[in-house]
């Protein structure tokens, strides 16, 4: 890291920084509690993996594989294979936490990928913008997703409201600014592929997994 | 225990670790290149797969109905910059308004 300014930013700026983006966590947020409710996850399980997993995508993963018949295993690793990038990412802000061991597992859980952004906005990474930041969008995204489980049960069936597809959606838009570089975009066909083969022989939740393999082509010089 | 609540166990405490890894165990350490390539493509990788399965996915079969025109609404309103939830939104309508229809 360079130079520091005198009067590096507080956690405070962090928390200025993530109100212009306070609306993305909130309409995520219900919009995850209500379909997490109308598909049979439960209110109080939907709640809980916000206050802990705090990811969406894998939040909307397991939810959905869940949904469409898969085994336990299979939202299992889908959720986790998604947030194995985390790793990656907890890597690149490992140096900006201070204090022990305890304040840093603390502390990292408010890594997340738009704090994480904000946080390094100029130049180097920032905790005090990481960490601001991150407690306004877990604050956010845990009060959404309980607000919205209390609307989803008086939606009804959820496929009639065609739900099915807004999970597609969601899923191909997080997947959108991934595909801007070439090998990612051969690894995503490359998934495609195996998952549209595996649909009609593998049980529910199997294509999905076994589509991680193309995370293989990483591999590749 | 039932599967949800596995699953939001197993889920949350993988999880929290992955964010602890760098700040709590690597430090300042880096990931192999190898390791750093493969983790990096496991989200665009999975994302399509769930992208294929919700859109086509049917009971151990590929099925084709509704959610095929809703998924492709969703793609030209991203097309056009909509927002994610915009994007939700127009997808789950559409599909919707076949299935009222057919």
């Amino acid at each position: 890291m360079a130079t520091q300014p005198a009067a590096g930013p507080r956690i405070r700026d962090g928390v200025r920084a993530a109100l212009p983006l306070a609306p993305s966590p909130i309409l995520f947020g219900l919009s995850y509690g209500v379909l997490a409710d109308a598909t049979g996850f439960g209110s109080a399980a939907a709640v809980v993996m916000s206050a802990t997993t705090f990811a969406g995508a894998a939040q909307f993963a397991a939810v959905s594989v869940l949904d469409a018949g898969g085994t336990v295993v299979a939202a299992i690793l889908a959720a986790v294979f998604l947030n194995a990038r985390y790793m990656a990412i907890s890597v690149t802000v490992a140096s900006i936490f201070p204090g022990g061991k305890l304040r840093r597992l603390v502390e990292s859980q408010s890594i997340v990928d738009e704090s994480w952004a904000l946080s390094g906005r100029r130049g180097s990474f920032e905790w005090p913008i990481l960490v601001g930041s991150g407690l306004v969008f877990y604050g956010l995204w845990v009060a959404s997703t309980a607000a919205g489980t209390l609307v989803g049960g008086v939606l009804g069936d959820p496929n009639a409201l065609g739900l099915d597809a807004a999970f597609a959606a969601l899923f191909l838009a997080l997947a959108v600014p991934y595909l801007r570089e070439r090998r990612a975009r051969e690894a995503a066909a490359l998934a495609a592929v195996i998952t549209l083969v595996l649909l009609p022989v593998a049980p529910a939740g199997v294509p999905i997994v076994a589509a991680s393999a193309a995370c293989l082509l990483g591999l590749r010089r | 225990m039932s599967g949800v609540w596995i699953v939001v166990a197993v889920v949350g405490v993988a999880t929290i670790a992955f964010k602890a890894a760098g700040p709590v165990v690597i430090g300042r350490r880096e990931l192999p290149p190898r390791v750093q390539s493969l983790v990096e493509l496991l989200a665009p990788v999975m994302l399509i797969a769930l992208v294929v399965t919700q859109t086509l996915g049917g009971d151990q079969e590929i099925e084709i109905d509704a959610r095929v025109a809703g998924v492709g609404a969703a793609v030209v309103a991203l097309a056009f910059r909509a927002h994610i939830i915009v994007a939700m939104a127009i997808a789950a309508l559409v599909t919707a308004l076949l299935r009222l229809a057919v």
